[in-house]
Protein backbone atom coordinates (compact mmCIF):
# COMPACT_ATOMS: atom_id res chain seq x y z
CA UNK A 1 0.00 0.00 0.00
CA UNK A 2 1.65 3.60 -0.71
CA UNK A 3 -0.03 6.81 0.80
CA UNK A 4 1.11 10.59 -0.21
CA UNK A 5 1.39 13.06 2.00
CA UNK A 6 2.77 16.86 2.06
CA UNK A 7 5.73 18.31 3.84
CA UNK A 8 7.49 21.61 3.57
CA UNK A 9 11.38 21.12 2.83
CA UNK A 10 13.32 23.73 5.22
CA UNK A 11 16.51 23.32 3.67
CA UNK A 12 16.44 27.21 2.05
CA UNK A 13 13.85 30.00 1.96
CA UNK A 14 12.34 28.57 -1.04
CA UNK A 15 10.21 26.49 1.37
CA UNK A 16 9.35 24.01 -1.42
CA UNK A 17 5.64 21.85 -0.61
CA UNK A 18 6.72 18.16 -0.98
CA UNK A 19 4.06 15.80 -2.26
CA UNK A 20 6.17 12.76 -1.10
CA UNK A 21 4.67 8.83 -1.82
CA UNK A 22 5.36 6.14 0.73
CA UNK A 23 5.45 2.60 0.42
CA UNK A 24 6.29 -0.03 3.16
CA UNK A 25 7.82 3.26 5.29
CA UNK A 26 9.98 3.86 2.12
CA UNK A 27 9.91 6.56 0.55
CA UNK A 28 8.96 6.28 -3.32
CA UNK A 29 8.59 9.23 -5.06
CA UNK A 30 8.84 13.18 -3.82
CA UNK A 31 7.59 16.20 -6.30
CA UNK A 32 6.89 19.35 -5.97
CA UNK A 33 11.07 20.15 -5.12
CA UNK A 34 12.80 22.68 -6.74
CA UNK A 35 16.01 20.88 -6.32
CA UNK A 36 17.47 17.47 -5.33
CA UNK A 37 18.01 18.55 -1.80
CA UNK A 38 14.18 18.47 -1.36
CA UNK A 39 14.46 14.68 -2.07
CA UNK A 40 17.26 14.21 0.52
CA UNK A 41 14.82 16.06 3.41
CA UNK A 42 11.41 14.27 2.43
CA UNK A 43 13.67 11.00 3.56
CA UNK A 44 15.16 12.23 6.73
CA UNK A 45 12.25 14.04 8.05
CA UNK A 46 10.20 10.85 7.35
CA UNK A 47 12.77 8.22 8.97
CA UNK A 48 14.78 10.55 11.11
CA UNK A 49 14.13 14.19 11.10
CA UNK A 50 17.13 16.75 12.28
CA UNK A 51 17.60 20.35 13.10
CA UNK A 52 20.45 22.07 14.11
CA UNK A 53 20.25 23.72 17.04
CA UNK A 54 20.67 27.56 17.85
CA UNK A 55 21.67 29.17 21.53
CA UNK A 56 24.00 31.26 24.20
CA UNK A 57 26.01 30.33 26.74
CA UNK A 58 27.21 32.01 29.96
CA UNK A 59 30.82 33.35 29.75
CA UNK A 60 33.23 34.21 32.65
CA UNK A 61 35.33 37.40 32.01
CA UNK A 62 34.01 38.25 28.48
CA UNK A 63 33.58 41.41 26.69
CA UNK A 64 29.71 40.21 26.55
CA UNK A 65 28.08 38.10 29.26
CA UNK A 66 27.43 35.32 26.59
CA UNK A 67 28.44 33.67 23.48
CA UNK A 68 26.00 31.74 20.90
CA UNK A 69 26.59 28.28 19.85
CA UNK A 70 25.41 25.73 17.36
CA UNK A 71 25.25 22.05 17.05
CA UNK A 72 28.19 21.53 14.34
CA UNK A 73 25.61 19.44 12.58
CA UNK A 74 22.24 19.14 12.85
CA UNK A 75 20.80 16.23 15.64
CA UNK A 76 17.78 14.08 16.10
CA UNK A 77 14.80 16.24 16.79
CA UNK A 78 14.07 14.15 19.74
CA UNK A 79 17.74 15.08 21.10
CA UNK A 80 17.27 18.87 21.09
CA UNK A 81 16.06 18.96 24.60
CA UNK A 82 18.87 16.64 25.23
CA UNK A 83 21.29 19.21 24.06
CA UNK A 84 19.77 22.36 25.70
CA UNK A 85 19.61 20.83 28.88
CA UNK A 86 23.60 20.49 28.66
CA UNK A 87 23.85 23.74 27.18
CA UNK A 88 22.03 25.21 30.39
CA UNK A 89 24.74 23.57 32.88
CA UNK A 90 27.59 24.58 30.75
CA UNK A 91 29.53 28.32 31.87
CA UNK A 92 32.87 29.16 29.67
CA UNK A 93 35.84 31.64 30.59
CA UNK A 94 36.82 34.04 27.99
CA UNK A 95 38.50 34.22 25.57
CA UNK A 96 36.45 32.33 22.67
CA UNK A 97 36.88 32.41 19.64
CA UNK A 98 34.20 31.10 16.74
CA UNK A 99 34.40 27.43 16.26
CA UNK A 100 36.15 26.39 19.72
CA UNK A 101 34.10 23.67 21.17
CA UNK A 102 31.61 24.55 23.75
CA UNK A 103 30.89 21.07 24.16
CA UNK A 104 32.61 17.67 23.38
CA UNK A 105 30.53 15.29 21.60
CA UNK A 106 26.63 15.76 22.51
CA UNK A 107 24.12 13.51 20.37
CA UNK A 108 26.65 12.53 17.69
CA UNK A 109 27.79 15.90 17.36
CA UNK A 110 30.27 18.80 19.08
CA UNK A 111 28.52 22.08 19.95
CA UNK A 112 30.63 25.21 18.62
CA UNK A 113 30.70 29.14 19.59
CA UNK A 114 29.39 31.17 16.90
CA UNK A 115 30.03 34.57 18.75
CA UNK A 116 33.74 35.26 19.81
CA UNK A 117 34.42 36.59 23.45
CA UNK A 118 37.20 38.88 24.26
CA UNK A 119 39.04 38.22 27.86
CA UNK A 120 38.55 41.61 29.21
CA UNK B 1 36.33 71.89 20.34
CA UNK B 2 38.12 70.03 17.97
CA UNK B 3 36.81 69.56 14.31
CA UNK B 4 37.89 66.67 12.68
CA UNK B 5 37.91 66.40 8.54
CA UNK B 6 37.06 63.18 6.86
CA UNK B 7 36.18 62.39 2.93
CA UNK B 8 33.25 60.29 4.35
CA UNK B 9 31.36 59.63 7.75
CA UNK B 10 29.10 56.59 8.13
CA UNK B 11 26.56 56.75 10.80
CA UNK B 12 25.71 53.76 12.06
CA UNK B 13 27.55 50.46 13.04
CA UNK B 14 25.18 47.35 11.83
CA UNK B 15 26.14 45.46 8.54
CA UNK B 16 25.19 48.12 5.80
CA UNK B 17 27.45 50.26 7.89
CA UNK B 18 29.88 48.13 8.51
CA UNK B 19 30.42 47.13 4.59
CA UNK B 20 30.39 51.04 3.69
CA UNK B 21 33.06 52.08 6.04
CA UNK B 22 35.35 48.93 4.80
CA UNK B 23 34.47 49.83 0.82
CA UNK B 24 34.96 53.37 1.17
CA UNK B 25 38.24 52.92 2.99
CA UNK B 26 39.26 50.60 0.41
CA UNK B 27 38.69 52.72 -2.39
CA UNK B 28 40.86 55.53 -0.38
CA UNK B 29 38.31 57.43 0.90
CA UNK B 30 39.15 58.94 4.68
CA UNK B 31 36.62 57.14 6.95
CA UNK B 32 35.12 57.34 9.89
CA UNK B 33 32.46 54.86 11.55
CA UNK B 34 30.13 56.30 14.35
CA UNK B 35 27.74 54.33 16.11
CA UNK B 36 25.19 54.94 18.88
CA UNK B 37 25.99 51.62 20.76
CA UNK B 38 28.52 50.11 22.50
CA UNK B 39 29.29 47.44 20.51
CA UNK B 40 29.42 47.44 16.08
CA UNK B 41 27.40 44.70 14.84
CA UNK B 42 23.86 45.89 14.45
CA UNK B 43 21.12 43.31 14.60
CA UNK B 44 22.49 40.15 13.74
CA UNK B 45 25.15 40.51 16.28
CA UNK B 46 22.40 39.53 18.36
CA UNK B 47 21.03 36.56 16.06
CA UNK B 48 21.71 33.00 17.18
CA UNK B 49 20.26 31.25 14.41
CA UNK B 50 21.18 30.56 10.47
CA UNK B 51 20.18 31.84 7.86
CA UNK B 52 22.90 34.92 7.03
CA UNK B 53 25.20 35.38 4.43
CA UNK B 54 24.08 32.85 1.50
CA UNK B 55 24.22 35.53 -1.24
CA UNK B 56 27.18 37.56 -0.12
CA UNK B 57 29.20 34.64 1.09
CA UNK B 58 27.81 31.63 -0.22
CA UNK B 59 27.27 30.12 3.19
CA UNK B 60 24.74 29.83 5.87
CA UNK B 61 26.22 31.48 8.89
CA UNK B 62 25.03 32.94 12.03
CA UNK B 63 24.00 36.42 12.55
CA UNK B 64 27.17 36.36 15.12
CA UNK B 65 29.19 34.44 12.10
CA UNK B 66 28.30 36.86 9.30
CA UNK B 67 28.48 40.11 11.14
CA UNK B 68 32.23 39.08 12.98
CA UNK B 69 33.36 38.27 9.29
CA UNK B 70 32.66 42.22 8.53
CA UNK B 71 34.53 43.27 11.97
CA UNK B 72 37.54 41.08 11.22
CA UNK B 73 37.82 42.82 8.11
CA UNK B 74 37.16 46.43 9.52
CA UNK B 75 39.78 45.84 12.43
CA UNK B 76 41.95 44.32 10.03
CA UNK B 77 41.72 47.73 7.61
CA UNK B 78 41.80 49.40 10.56
CA UNK B 79 38.92 51.93 9.85
CA UNK B 80 38.31 54.54 12.57
CA UNK B 81 35.02 54.38 14.53
CA UNK B 82 33.28 55.83 17.33
CA UNK B 83 31.34 54.08 19.89
CA UNK B 84 29.03 55.27 22.15
CA UNK B 85 28.87 58.09 20.10
CA UNK B 86 25.25 59.94 19.54
CA UNK B 87 24.85 62.09 16.05
CA UNK B 88 23.18 64.91 17.49
CA UNK B 89 22.33 66.89 14.08
CA UNK B 90 23.94 67.54 10.94
CA UNK B 91 24.58 70.76 9.21
CA UNK B 92 24.29 71.30 5.12
CA UNK B 93 27.26 73.81 4.42
CA UNK B 94 28.28 73.83 0.83
CA UNK B 95 27.83 70.44 -1.70
CA UNK B 96 30.84 68.79 -0.44
CA UNK B 97 30.98 70.33 3.30
CA UNK B 98 28.77 68.91 5.69
CA UNK B 99 29.00 69.43 9.60
CA UNK B 100 27.97 66.18 11.77
CA UNK B 101 27.80 67.19 15.32
CA UNK B 102 28.54 63.81 17.43
CA UNK B 103 27.77 63.97 21.27
CA UNK B 104 30.59 61.18 22.81
CA UNK B 105 31.30 60.38 26.29
CA UNK B 106 34.16 62.57 25.55
CA UNK B 107 32.39 65.58 24.83
CA UNK B 108 30.75 66.91 21.49
CA UNK B 109 33.51 66.24 18.64
CA UNK B 110 32.53 68.08 15.47
CA UNK B 111 33.20 66.43 12.47
CA UNK B 112 33.71 68.27 8.85
CA UNK B 113 33.14 65.76 6.08
CA UNK B 114 32.77 65.51 1.94
CA UNK B 115 29.71 62.86 2.02
CA UNK B 116 27.90 61.14 4.62
CA UNK B 117 26.77 57.63 4.13
CA UNK B 118 23.29 57.19 6.56
CA UNK B 119 23.24 53.71 7.80
CA UNK B 120 20.68 53.78 11.32
CA UNK B 121 19.32 50.98 10.45
CA UNK B 122 15.45 50.25 10.79
CA UNK B 123 12.63 51.22 14.16
CA UNK B 124 10.68 48.68 15.97
CA UNK B 125 6.99 49.35 15.64
CA UNK B 126 5.29 49.25 18.82
CA UNK B 127 1.90 48.44 20.92
CA UNK B 128 0.73 52.35 20.18
CA UNK B 129 0.58 51.84 16.25
CA UNK B 130 -0.96 48.81 15.68
CA UNK B 131 -3.89 50.27 18.25
CA UNK B 132 -3.63 47.78 21.22
CA UNK B 133 -5.43 49.15 24.38
CA UNK B 134 -4.88 48.78 27.70
CA UNK B 135 -2.35 48.49 30.35
CA UNK B 136 1.12 49.38 30.05
CA UNK B 137 2.67 46.97 32.68
CA UNK B 138 6.18 45.40 32.33
CA UNK B 139 6.51 42.35 30.37
CA UNK B 140 5.98 43.81 26.96
CA UNK B 141 8.86 44.15 24.61
CA UNK B 142 9.96 44.21 21.08
CA UNK B 143 11.24 41.21 19.56
CA UNK B 144 14.45 43.13 19.30
CA UNK B 145 14.87 44.32 22.80
CA UNK B 146 13.59 40.89 23.87
CA UNK B 147 16.71 38.81 21.71
CA UNK B 148 19.00 41.42 23.20
CA UNK B 149 18.27 40.96 26.51
CA UNK B 150 18.39 36.38 25.27
CA UNK B 151 21.33 36.00 23.41
CA UNK B 152 23.68 39.12 24.34
CA UNK B 153 23.07 39.35 27.90
CA UNK B 154 21.46 35.80 28.71
CA UNK B 155 18.84 37.56 30.42
CA UNK B 156 15.26 35.82 29.93
CA UNK B 157 12.52 38.54 29.47
CA UNK B 158 9.74 36.33 30.42
CA UNK B 159 8.04 32.46 31.42
CA UNK B 160 4.57 32.45 29.22
CA UNK B 161 4.38 34.52 26.14
CA UNK B 162 2.53 35.57 23.45
CA UNK B 163 3.53 37.13 20.00
CA UNK B 164 2.56 39.28 17.90
CA UNK B 165 3.18 38.85 14.56
CA UNK B 166 4.23 36.16 12.38
CA UNK B 167 6.85 37.42 10.05
CA UNK B 168 9.83 35.21 10.25
CA UNK B 169 10.80 37.94 13.48
CA UNK B 170 8.30 36.66 15.15
CA UNK B 171 8.57 33.18 14.59
CA UNK B 172 12.14 33.08 14.93
CA UNK B 173 11.72 34.52 19.02
CA UNK B 174 8.86 32.28 19.07
CA UNK B 175 11.50 29.19 18.96
CA UNK B 176 13.69 31.00 20.68
CA UNK B 177 11.47 31.41 24.02
CA UNK B 178 10.41 27.80 23.13
CA UNK B 179 14.08 26.92 23.37
CA UNK B 180 14.95 28.57 26.07
CA UNK B 181 12.17 26.70 28.03
CA UNK B 182 9.84 29.20 27.90
CA UNK B 183 5.89 28.41 27.47
CA UNK B 184 4.95 30.26 23.83
CA UNK B 185 1.29 30.40 24.48
CA UNK B 186 0.36 31.48 21.02
CA UNK B 187 1.42 33.82 18.04
CA UNK B 188 -1.14 35.74 16.91
CA UNK B 189 -1.39 37.05 12.54
CA UNK B 190 -3.67 39.78 12.06
CA UNK B 191 -3.84 38.22 8.34
CA UNK B 192 -5.23 35.64 7.12
CA UNK B 193 -1.75 33.92 6.34
CA UNK B 194 1.59 33.83 7.88
CA UNK B 195 3.99 36.47 7.38
CA UNK B 196 7.28 34.89 7.11
CA UNK B 197 8.40 31.79 5.31
CA UNK B 198 6.68 28.42 5.40
CA UNK B 199 9.79 27.19 5.98
CA UNK B 200 10.00 29.09 9.67
CA UNK B 201 6.49 28.00 10.38
CA UNK B 202 7.31 24.43 10.33
CA UNK B 203 10.58 24.57 12.48
CA UNK B 204 9.81 27.47 14.64
CA UNK B 205 6.05 26.74 15.28
CA UNK B 206 5.35 22.82 14.10
CA UNK B 207 8.40 22.03 15.96
CA UNK B 208 7.85 23.03 19.14
CA UNK B 209 3.90 22.99 18.94
CA UNK B 210 2.80 26.50 19.24
CA UNK B 211 -0.86 27.55 18.34
CA UNK B 212 -0.55 30.20 14.83
CA UNK B 213 -3.99 32.22 15.15
CA UNK B 214 -4.92 33.75 12.10
CA UNK B 215 -6.69 36.36 11.18
CA UNK B 216 -6.99 37.50 15.01
CA UNK B 217 -5.70 40.42 16.82
CA UNK B 218 -4.93 41.69 20.17
CA UNK B 219 -7.05 43.81 21.27
CA UNK B 220 -6.41 44.61 24.91
CA UNK B 221 -3.15 44.24 27.25
CA UNK B 222 -4.53 43.63 30.92
CA UNK B 223 -2.37 43.81 33.92
CA UNK B 224 -1.24 46.09 36.94
CA UNK B 225 2.43 46.04 37.84
CA UNK B 226 3.09 42.80 35.51
CA UNK B 227 1.20 41.61 32.59
CA UNK B 228 -1.45 39.19 33.74
CA UNK B 229 -3.46 38.65 30.47
CA UNK B 230 -4.22 39.50 26.84
CA UNK B 231 -7.44 39.65 25.39
CA UNK B 232 -7.64 38.44 21.74
CA UNK B 233 -10.44 38.56 19.18
CA UNK B 234 -11.12 37.20 15.55
CA UNK B 235 -11.11 40.03 12.66
CA UNK B 236 -13.12 40.71 9.74
CA UNK B 237 -12.20 40.81 6.76
CA UNK B 238 -11.23 45.04 7.05
CA UNK B 239 -9.26 43.65 9.72
CA UNK B 240 -11.82 45.09 12.42
CA UNK B 241 -12.42 42.50 16.05
CA UNK B 242 -15.19 40.68 15.47
CA UNK B 243 -17.64 41.23 18.66
CA UNK B 244 -17.97 38.55 21.11
CA UNK B 245 -15.42 36.67 19.42
CA UNK B 246 -12.87 37.65 22.57
CA UNK B 247 -11.27 35.35 24.88
CA UNK B 248 -8.15 35.93 27.17
CA UNK B 249 -4.99 34.38 27.35
CA UNK B 250 -2.41 34.08 30.42
CA UNK B 251 0.85 35.62 30.14
CA UNK B 252 3.32 37.47 31.53
CA UNK B 253 5.41 38.45 28.61
CA UNK B 254 4.22 40.08 25.20
CA UNK B 255 6.51 40.00 22.65
CA UNK B 256 5.98 42.64 19.53
CA UNK B 257 6.86 41.71 16.03
CA UNK B 258 5.11 43.98 13.76
CA UNK B 259 6.97 45.27 11.31
CA UNK B 260 9.87 48.02 11.31
CA UNK B 261 10.20 51.52 9.35
CA UNK B 262 13.13 53.49 8.13
CA UNK B 263 14.50 55.88 11.17
CA UNK B 264 15.85 58.90 9.53
CA UNK B 265 15.04 62.18 12.80
CA UNK B 266 18.56 63.45 12.21
CA UNK B 267 17.89 63.39 7.92
CA UNK B 268 14.00 64.51 7.80
CA UNK B 269 15.56 67.74 9.69
CA UNK B 270 17.81 68.54 6.78
CA UNK B 271 14.90 68.57 4.69
CA UNK B 272 14.89 65.22 2.95
CA UNK B 273 12.54 63.20 1.30
CA UNK B 274 10.90 60.26 2.12
CA UNK B 275 9.02 57.79 0.03
CA UNK B 276 5.81 57.11 1.84
CA UNK B 277 6.20 53.53 0.52
CA UNK B 278 9.01 52.75 1.99
CA UNK B 279 9.30 55.00 5.27
CA UNK B 280 12.63 55.71 3.80
CA UNK B 281 14.59 58.52 1.65
CA UNK B 282 14.03 58.99 -2.32
CA UNK B 283 17.41 57.72 -3.78
CA UNK B 284 19.07 57.64 -6.95
CA UNK B 285 20.88 54.43 -8.01
CA UNK B 286 24.52 55.52 -6.23
CA UNK B 287 21.70 55.22 -3.07
CA UNK B 288 22.31 59.53 -2.85
CA UNK B 289 19.13 61.45 -1.22
CA UNK B 290 17.71 64.76 -2.57
CA UNK B 291 20.48 66.49 -0.70
CA UNK B 292 23.84 66.26 -2.53
CA UNK B 293 26.52 63.82 -0.82
CA UNK B 294 24.09 62.17 1.72
CA UNK B 295 23.67 58.51 0.82
CA UNK B 296 21.28 55.73 2.90
CA UNK B 297 21.92 52.38 2.81
CA UNK B 298 20.16 48.76 4.19
CA UNK B 299 17.44 49.02 6.66
CA UNK B 300 17.31 52.79 7.10
CA UNK B 301 16.51 52.97 3.28
CA UNK B 302 14.06 50.01 2.79
CA UNK B 303 13.49 47.01 5.02
CA UNK B 304 15.46 44.64 3.76
CA UNK B 305 14.92 40.88 4.60
CA UNK B 306 17.90 39.90 4.17
CA UNK B 307 21.01 41.43 5.86
CA UNK B 308 22.99 40.55 1.74
CA UNK B 309 21.26 43.42 0.20
CA UNK B 310 21.68 45.80 3.29
CA UNK B 311 25.78 45.29 2.75
CA UNK B 312 25.51 45.53 -0.86
CA UNK B 313 23.54 48.50 -0.36
CA UNK B 314 26.85 49.49 1.80
CA UNK B 315 29.63 48.81 -0.67
CA UNK B 316 27.04 50.80 -3.07
CA UNK B 317 26.90 54.01 -1.28
CA UNK B 318 30.54 53.78 -0.47
CA UNK B 319 31.24 53.66 -4.38
CA UNK B 320 28.41 56.67 -4.49
CA UNK B 321 30.62 58.52 -2.15
CA UNK B 322 33.86 57.92 -4.46
CA UNK B 323 32.14 58.72 -7.61
CA UNK B 324 30.79 62.02 -5.90
CA UNK B 325 33.84 63.27 -4.45
CA UNK B 326 36.26 62.81 -7.79
CA UNK B 327 33.19 64.27 -10.14
CA UNK B 328 32.28 67.01 -7.13
CA UNK B 329 28.67 65.36 -7.99
CA UNK B 330 27.26 62.77 -9.33
CA UNK B 331 27.93 63.15 -12.90
CA UNK B 332 24.43 61.82 -14.60
CA UNK B 333 22.56 64.03 -16.14
CA UNK B 334 19.67 62.43 -17.50
CA UNK B 335 17.51 60.73 -15.19
CA UNK B 336 15.13 57.82 -15.68
CA UNK B 337 12.22 57.41 -12.56
CA UNK B 338 11.58 53.89 -11.64
CA UNK B 339 7.61 54.12 -11.39
CA UNK B 340 5.63 51.45 -9.57
CA UNK B 341 3.28 49.48 -11.85
CA UNK B 342 0.91 46.57 -11.21
CA UNK B 343 0.81 44.78 -8.40
CA UNK B 344 4.21 46.55 -7.17
CA UNK B 345 4.26 47.90 -3.31
CA UNK B 346 7.53 49.57 -3.26
CA UNK B 347 10.82 49.83 -5.26
CA UNK B 348 14.26 51.27 -5.14
CA UNK B 349 16.05 53.25 -6.05
CA UNK B 350 13.80 55.53 -7.78
CA UNK B 351 16.02 56.73 -10.32
CA UNK B 352 18.22 54.80 -12.78
CA UNK B 353 20.88 56.55 -15.03
CA UNK B 354 21.05 53.47 -17.56
CA UNK B 355 25.12 54.54 -17.63
CA UNK B 356 25.99 51.19 -15.38
CA UNK B 357 24.28 48.13 -14.11
CA UNK B 358 22.27 48.92 -11.14
CA UNK B 359 20.32 46.28 -8.49
CA UNK B 360 16.84 46.64 -7.80
CA UNK B 361 14.91 45.83 -5.01
CA UNK B 362 10.90 45.52 -4.74
CA UNK B 363 8.02 44.59 -3.01
CA UNK B 364 5.05 43.39 -4.16
CA UNK B 365 1.18 44.70 -3.20
CA UNK B 366 -0.55 41.01 -2.51
CA UNK B 367 0.67 37.51 -3.01
CA UNK B 368 0.54 36.28 -6.71
CA UNK B 369 1.34 32.86 -8.21
CA UNK B 370 3.17 32.19 -11.74
CA UNK B 371 3.99 35.64 -12.65
CA UNK B 372 6.22 37.62 -14.67
CA UNK B 373 8.22 40.60 -13.44
CA UNK B 374 8.69 43.11 -15.78
CA UNK B 375 9.44 46.09 -17.15
CA UNK B 376 8.13 46.70 -20.50
CA UNK B 377 9.54 49.99 -21.77
CA UNK B 378 13.21 47.67 -21.60
CA UNK B 379 11.79 44.00 -22.76
CA UNK B 380 13.04 43.19 -19.60
CA UNK B 381 10.76 39.87 -18.31
CA UNK B 382 11.18 37.50 -15.09
CA UNK B 383 9.44 34.34 -14.95
CA UNK B 384 8.49 33.63 -10.98
CA UNK B 385 6.47 30.88 -9.63
CA UNK B 386 5.47 33.01 -6.81
CA UNK B 387 5.79 36.21 -5.31
CA UNK B 388 4.94 37.35 -1.80
CA UNK B 389 5.44 40.67 -0.31
CA UNK B 390 6.93 39.11 2.68
CA UNK B 391 9.85 38.19 0.11
CA UNK B 392 11.80 41.06 -1.42
CA UNK B 393 12.30 40.93 -5.34
CA UNK B 394 15.90 41.44 -6.20
CA UNK B 395 17.36 41.55 -9.58
CA UNK B 396 19.44 43.32 -11.81
CA UNK B 397 19.84 45.40 -15.16
CA UNK B 398 22.53 45.50 -16.73
CA UNK B 399 23.68 48.45 -18.54
CA UNK B 400 22.97 47.53 -22.11
CA UNK B 401 19.69 46.81 -21.11
CA UNK B 402 19.23 50.23 -21.56
CA UNK B 403 20.96 51.11 -25.24
CA UNK B 404 17.18 50.33 -26.71
CA UNK B 405 15.86 52.70 -24.70
CA UNK B 406 15.21 56.58 -26.61
CA UNK B 407 17.18 59.41 -25.09
CA UNK B 408 13.96 61.20 -24.65
CA UNK B 409 12.47 58.65 -22.40
CA UNK B 410 12.30 59.68 -18.57
CA UNK B 411 10.53 56.65 -16.77
CA UNK B 412 10.45 52.97 -17.11
CA UNK B 413 7.76 51.08 -14.93
CA UNK B 414 8.14 48.01 -12.99
CA UNK B 415 5.07 45.68 -12.79
CA UNK B 416 4.12 42.21 -12.51
CA UNK B 417 1.89 40.43 -14.83
CA UNK B 418 0.33 36.83 -14.52
CA UNK B 419 2.11 34.50 -17.28
C1 LIG C 1 14.95 38.86 14.57
C2 LIG C 1 15.57 39.11 13.21
C3 LIG C 1 15.96 38.04 12.44
C4 LIG C 1 16.61 38.25 11.21
N1 LIG C 1 16.99 37.14 10.52
C5 LIG C 1 17.67 37.29 9.37
C6 LIG C 1 18.15 36.14 8.66
O1 LIG C 1 17.92 34.99 9.07
N2 LIG C 1 18.86 36.33 7.53
C7 LIG C 1 19.13 37.59 7.06
O2 LIG C 1 19.80 37.72 6.03
N3 LIG C 1 18.67 38.70 7.69
C8 LIG C 1 17.95 38.58 8.83
N4 LIG C 1 17.49 39.70 9.48
C9 LIG C 1 17.66 41.03 8.82
C10 LIG C 1 19.01 41.70 9.09
O3 LIG C 1 19.30 41.63 10.45
C11 LIG C 1 18.95 43.15 8.60
O4 LIG C 1 18.70 43.15 7.23
C12 LIG C 1 20.27 43.90 8.83
O5 LIG C 1 20.65 43.85 10.17
C13 LIG C 1 20.16 45.36 8.38
O6 LIG C 1 21.39 46.00 8.60
P1 LIG C 1 21.54 47.54 8.87
O7 LIG C 1 22.98 47.81 9.00
O8 LIG C 1 20.78 48.30 7.86
O9 LIG C 1 20.77 47.83 10.25
P2 LIG C 1 21.03 47.34 11.75
O10 LIG C 1 21.53 45.96 11.81
O11 LIG C 1 19.78 47.67 12.47
O12 LIG C 1 22.19 48.31 12.28
C14 LIG C 1 21.97 49.68 12.52
C15 LIG C 1 23.05 50.19 13.47
O13 LIG C 1 22.96 51.62 13.56
C16 LIG C 1 23.07 52.02 14.93
N5 LIG C 1 22.38 53.31 15.09
C17 LIG C 1 21.05 53.55 15.08
N6 LIG C 1 20.81 54.86 15.22
C18 LIG C 1 22.02 55.47 15.30
C19 LIG C 1 22.43 56.84 15.44
N7 LIG C 1 21.55 57.84 15.52
N8 LIG C 1 23.75 57.10 15.50
C20 LIG C 1 24.65 56.09 15.42
N9 LIG C 1 24.32 54.80 15.27
C21 LIG C 1 23.02 54.49 15.21
C22 LIG C 1 22.42 50.87 15.68
O14 LIG C 1 22.85 50.83 17.02
C23 LIG C 1 22.92 49.66 14.88
O15 LIG C 1 24.18 49.21 15.32
C24 LIG C 1 16.83 39.55 10.72
C25 LIG C 1 16.40 40.64 11.48
C26 LIG C 1 15.76 40.44 12.71
C27 LIG C 1 15.29 41.65 13.49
Amino acid sequence: MSKELELTCIICPASCTLKVTVEDNKVIKVEGNLCPRGVEFAKNELSNPVRYVMSVVKVRGGDLPTVSVVTRNPVPKNCIWQVMEALAKVEVEAPVEIGDVIVKDICGTDIIATRRAKKI
Amino acid sequence: MKTLEYDTVVIGGGPAGIAAAIKATELGLKTILIENRDLLGGIPLQCVHTGFGLHYFKEDLTGTQFVTRLLDKLEKLRVEYLLKAHVHSIEYLDYDKKLVNVVTPQGVVRILTKTIIYTTGARERHLYEIGVVGDRPDGIYTAGEAQTLMDIYGIMPGREVVIIGSGDVGLIMARRFALEGAKVKAVIEILPYPGGLMRNVMQCLRDYNIPLLLGHTVVKVVGKKRVEKVIVAKVDENFKPIEGTEFEIPCDTVVLSVGLRPYLKVLEKLGIHIDPATGGPVVNEYLETNIPGVFVAGNALVVNDLVDYAVEQGELAAEGAKVFIENKGIPTKNWKLVEKGRNIRLVVPHAVSGERDVIIYARVANPERNVYVQIPELGFRLFSYGVRPAEMIWFKLRKDMFSKLGADVNKITLEVKPR
